[in-house]
């Protein structure tokens, strides 16, 4: 019954599954860390092969990511940083290197229902109302009906969707849609939210106002948060760390930590220590050859 | 008062209006087509016999004379809509339904080894669907037989089912009904495949992260992706399970049966027989059609697929 073949079948430990890949060191504990680790990858890389050869999608790659930082990855497309929030949620498997989350493997993390995740597109189930799509993962994990229905009502009121739990997504906007999938992310209160592109499709007036929720949002509930994203101006605002990546093979060219009041609101991007950050994400995407034809 | 002014003639144009902009006039438009062209056939095609008729008698008769028999014929090439419902009233309506000669009877007949096979055949097709989506092996292994059962023409195969289950000491319904489930189970099992596998990937990622069995992913996801396609599935099912019912009835040598008042018919020369339950067979299908069109629409409304 597993959705593609390979899916829902018990994933043992990466090492059983391929036995020429290294054996990765579970047992290492992250060292020295001053807040605990959420996320910490150590040379990874991840080869697709296909008709044309492989394709490098990963190419040695070391990360951390500490307990409540927001993190953006971004890059032009074919920069691996969608296939980067795949292999830790555990969608993807990692070719060559070793990558914890919440110190544990990736698979077993998924099995916590360690982290919400957020699509490019709202993936809303068009046959359930607003409401009952936001429950859907506590429906899963097998959450009692009333409780279900507090976390709901809650996590509406968080995106500021509260009064639309009978409507159904047809009739919300691209955005609004884009929120519900956010509220049903974090309802089952996974203390990892991972976001993919999830602002992409929606015009610039929408994502600006969409940015500034989930800036607040984050400050009010303290989630890590990893963010892909191809727009400069978005993860210049977002994030406490920028990690700029460039394709062929997927790599990171730099990491910008950044440190600016938690209170900003889009007037921000006009200060000049903005767009300092912004040049310098800019130069990193320029020396990785993102600009290149 | 005012109101009542003010509707009434809205009311009557919005009527005209709804006749001119709805599907009633074009239907009503191409029925009144068809209904002419058929009595222009009825006349061509029964003229010879009835000239030959006529000459044997000896008598004189004049064109009107013709048209006028040619149209009340006895046992006609192509019998009149009007004879065909006056043989429809008197079987249908002025028969008692308990008697051989009602076509009520011999429609309850067919009409239940019908909804028999539709049963069987949907409840296989959606098995047999969901084995070939989830399982690797089923999907290579059974989808030619699937393909190749329908490529074998049912007046072929279907005495031979009616032998074989004979055999066995099934008669009556079962075989029948067999034989509607060889024909319905075909679309229920295409449309059902292409149903389930219906969902995209990010809904299936979606489910994946959330660690969702695959039990949870079928009844939470999959099943309710395949409904359009399932009802798509079950309006083709239907019909062709009548059909299939009907074909039964045919090298059984059933007493009773829409098949066996064709098979009747065409011993005896009843043409008009013939055509009363062939139009009573299409107007059960259609019916049938209609019904599981009303359950796809309470079905997908309850669902808010429907705007």
């Amino acid at each position: 019954m597993a959705p593609d073949g390979k899916g829902l079948a018990p994933q043992e430990s990466p090492d059983r599954e391929s036995p020429d890949r290294e054996s990765p060191d579970w047992a290492a504990a992250p060292e020295g860390a001053t807040r605990p680790r959420v996320v910490e990858a150590r040379s990874l890389s991840l080869t697709f092969e296909t008709a044309d050869g492989p394709v490098y999608a990963l190419s040695d790659v070391d990360l951390d990511v500490e307990r409540g930082d927001f993190v953006s990855f971004i890059g032009p497309s074919g920069c691996g940083k969608t296939t980067m929030l795949r292999v830790i949620a555990d969608l993807e498997q990692p070719s060559e290197g070793r990558i914890t989350v919440n110190g544990v493997s990736p698979h077993e993390a998924r099995l916590n229902r360690d982290y919400g995740y957020v699509f490019q597109a709202p993936a809303l189930y068009p046959w359930r109302n607003i409401e009952r799509n936001v429950a859907l993962p506590l429906e899963i994990m097998g959450v009692p009906a009333a409780e279900r229905r507090e976390k709901v009502r809650s996590h509406l009121e968080l995106v500021n969707l509260a009064g639309f739990e009978k409507k159904f997504p047809w009739q919300l906007s691209g955005g609004m849609q884009q929120r519900v999938s956010i509220a049903r992310a974090l309802c089952f209160e996974p203390n990892l939210l991972l976001m993919d592109e999830p602002f992409g499709a929606l015009d610039e007036i929408v994502r600006d106002h969409l940015n500034e929720q989930l800036l607040r949002l984050w400050a009010k509930t303290g989630k890590t948060v990893i963010f892909v994203t191809h727009s400069i101006p978005e993860a210049v605002f977002l994030s406490n760390r920028i990690v700029v990546m460039s394709p062929r093979p997927g790599r990171i060219i730099d990491v910008i930590e950044t440190d600016f009041p938690t209170d900003r609101d889009l007037d921000f991007r006009e200060t000049a220590d903005f767009l300092e950050v912004a040049h310098r994400v800019r130069e990193g995407l320029r020396a990785g050859h993102s600009y290149d034809d | 008062m005012t109101t009542d002014v003010l509707s009434a003639p809205a009311g009557s144009s919005g009527l005209w209006a709804r006749l001119v902009a709805g599907r009633a006039l074009p239907i009503a438009v191409v029925s009144a087509v068809v209904i002419v062209l058929w009595y222009l056939g009825a006349i061509w095609l029964n003229t010879p016999l009835q000239i030959d008729a006529f000459e044997r008698q000896g008598v004189a008769w004049s064109r009107a004379d013709l048209v006028r028999a040619t149209l009340a014929q006895e046992r006609p090439l192509l019998p009149a809509p009007h004879q065909i419902l006056a043989e429809m009233k008197k079987t249908i309506i002025d028969t008692r339904i308990t008697s051989k000669r009602s076509l009520v009877h011999h429609s309850w007949v067919t009409l239940s080894s019908t909804l028999l096979g539709f049963a069987i055949g949907t409840a296989l097709g959606v098995l047999l669907a969901t084995g070939i989506v989830h399982l690797r092996t089923l999907d290579k292994s059974l989808m030619p037989w699937v393909i190749s059962s329908q490529t074998i023409p049912i007046l072929a195969i279907a005495p031979m089912i009616v032998v074989v289950l004979g055999a066995i000491g099934l008669k009556g319904l079962v075989p029948k009904a067999i034989i509607s489930t060889y024909l319905c189970f075909f679309p229920v099992t295409i449309g059902m495949v292409k149903g389930l596998r219906s969902p995209d990937p990010l809904q299936l990622d979606l489910m994946r992260t959330y660690c969702a069995s695959g039990w949870q992913t079928f009844w939470k996801l999959r099943w309710p992706s395949s409904m359009p396609f399932l009802f798509a599935s079950l309006k083709v099912a239907i019909a062709i399970s009548l059909v299939g019912a009907i074909v039964g009835e045919l090298p059984t040598g059933a007493q009773a049966g829409l098949g066996a008042r064709l098979l009747a018919g065409s011993y005896y020369g009843q043409t008009i027989q013939i055509w009363s339950a062939l139009i009573t067979a299409a107007i059960l299908a259609a019916c049938m059609v209609a019904l599981v069109g009303v359950g796809e629409r309470l079905v997908l409304r309850r669902m808010g697929l429907r705007r």
